[in-house]
């Protein structure tokens, strides 16, 4: 360019084939796009988040399905390929670790097994007067298995992951995703073969709670953060009570067990907060999931869901 | 996902190579770069891979390009912000893709600018629109951190991405010199 521009002789070359500022020949504007281009496509962009933005997305939603088909088997492949090499340096490290490894294979479909209940909470429930009711209750559910396959970039800012269970599973959207140490998010929406998981780190994830040992009740909102830093912030309800730390927090639960079924674990009181500004006490909870190292979750459905693979019932057995 | 018909005149080994080239950044990004993951921030593969065809063929392709692959990005699993928001921000992306760079075979030290850029850019197109729909509510300090974390993850990954891409669409095409 400033070659072109001291030499006081060059020639000005016609617009049809100018020289670009490398000084290689181009053709007639290459490739600018259409003003008119330019338009639709924006427009296409700001159609597509108001209809995300109205009604919850339900007119994307089928969308995302059909893409998910696509792409969810596809991401299944992916990790069923990278499950293996990404565990070597597991195994490399140690024959300790190894062994531990083996141990928490097999203790992670007890934990399964075991993880609706908890101990608290179930003392407190075991006390009122609705026992029966509790029991038919928690009886009710059954965990279909589902590794993780895919993980949500956090430069998107929402915490998601893909499993590799779906509609064929008996999975449906508005189910409780748990693992071996405690609660880990919803399901959003499913395809045949995946479904797409809302953490409750999320920032947007708002969890019905109840502290185990008072059984008082308040909101788990996410922070957004995974990790070791991840962090829920519980609002109770009641602003005169005080949760001391290291209680146990668990799902209160709604109707019909969508889209949390109650009493599973979600972590511990770390510390509590009260402003004299905010009506409420705020109460930061430590979760028991390791967010960052998902892998194995079960998915909870009713009791006798029909499942294109066997289904953990809750006594233990595999069907 | 790629150009419709209305684009008839774009040849159809261009398309499928371009869509062969989102499908695996895509499949690659969600699936195999989470464990190597740095807080939780992998690189922009689909992203680089606009920024290689904006290089190639130009900004017009980019564009459209762009569009699609955001689209996919916005709609394949686990994806759960609003759909548009990838697609606005990749498109922008293959525009200054294609803008800042026309020669046919640039060499690394005019491309990695352009991808650096590119992916400032797009995180940052990205990052705002969700700002701006408040989805999800996250913090500016929050924002900068990963759009970092971001930029440094596209930037090293450019250096094997966009060869490969620019490669794999110039043995598709092996007799255009230019966009």
């Amino acid at each position: 360019m400033t070659d072109l521009l001291t030499r006081p002789g060059a020639r000005r070359p016609a617009v049809e084939d100018r020289l670009n500022r490398r000084g290689s020949l181009e053709p007639r504007e290459p490739g600018r796009p259409r003003r008119s281009l330019v338009v639709a496509l924006v427009l296409a962009c700001v159609t597509l988040m108001t209809l995300d933005h109205v009604d919850d997305g339900a007119a994307i939603d089928p969308l995302r399905r059909v893409v998910g088909e696509v792409y969810g088997p596809a991401e299944s492949g992916v990790e069923a390929v990278v499950r293996p090499v990404v565990a070597v340096p597991h195994w490399l490290r140690s024959h300790h670790d190894l062994a531990d490894r083996i141990d928490d294979l097999e203790s992670e479909n007890d934990q399964l097994r075991s993880q609706l209940a908890s101990n608290d909470y179930d003392r407190n429930r075991l006390q009122e007067y609705d026992a029966l009711t509790a029991t038919a209750e928690s009886i009710g559910y059954a965990l279909v298995p589902a590794r993780v396959v895919g993980i949500g970039p956090a430069q998107s800012f929402s915490r998601t992951v893909t499993i590799d269970a779906g509609s064929r599973a008996g999975l449906k959207p508005d189910m409780t995703v748990v693992n071996g140490s405690g609660l880990v998010g919803r399901i959003l929406r499913v395809t045949s073969t995946t479904a797409t998981v809302l953490l409750v780190v999320d920032a947007d994830s708002t969890v019905g709670a109840r502290v185990g040992r008072s059984m008082k009740v308040g909101f788990l909102h996410g922070r957004g953060d995974l990790g070791q830093q991840a962090r829920l912030d519980l609002e109770l309800v009641d602003q005169t009570y005080v949760p001391s730390a290291g209680e146990t927090v668990v799902t209160w639960g709604s109707q019909d067990g969508a889209p949390y079924v109650s009493g599973v674990p979600v972590g511990r009181v770390e510390s509590v907060y009260s402003s004299l500004r905010e009506t409420t006490q705020r109460a930061v909870i430590e979760p028991f999931v390791d967010f960052s190292a998902l892998d194995l979750v079960g998915v909870v459905v009713p009791s006798g869901t029909t499942s294109d693979r066997s289904v953990i019932e809750l006594d233990g057995s595999l069907r | 996902m790629s150009p419709g018909p209305r684009f008839s005149s774009v040849p159809l080994p261009r398309v499928l190579a371009t869509l062969i080239a989102v499908s695996v950044a895509l499949v690659l990004q969600t699936s195999l770069f989470p464990h190597l993951a740095i807080n939780g921030v992998v690189p922009d593969l689909v992203l680089l891979v606009v920024v290689a065809v904006g290089l190639a063929h130009g900004a017009e392709t980019g564009l459209v390009l762009g569009f699609g692959a955001g689209l996919l990005l916005d709609l394949a699993p686990p994806a759960d912000h609003y759909a548009g928001r990838w697609a606005l921000a990749l498109m922008v992306v293959g525009y200054v893709a294609g803008r800042l760079a026309s020669a046919a075979r640039p060499r690394v030290g005019q491309w990695l600018p352009v991808a650096a850029a590119a992916s400032f850019v797009g995180t940052s197109v990205f990052a705002l629109t969700g700002l701006a729909l408040r989805d999800p509510a996250v913090g500016v300090g929050e924002l900068l951190r990963v759009e970092v974390v971001a930029v440094a993850w596209d930037v090293a990954l450019a250096l094997v991405v966009v060869p490969l891409a620019l490669g794999l669409f110039a043995k598709v095409e092996p007799d255009r010199v230019l966009a």
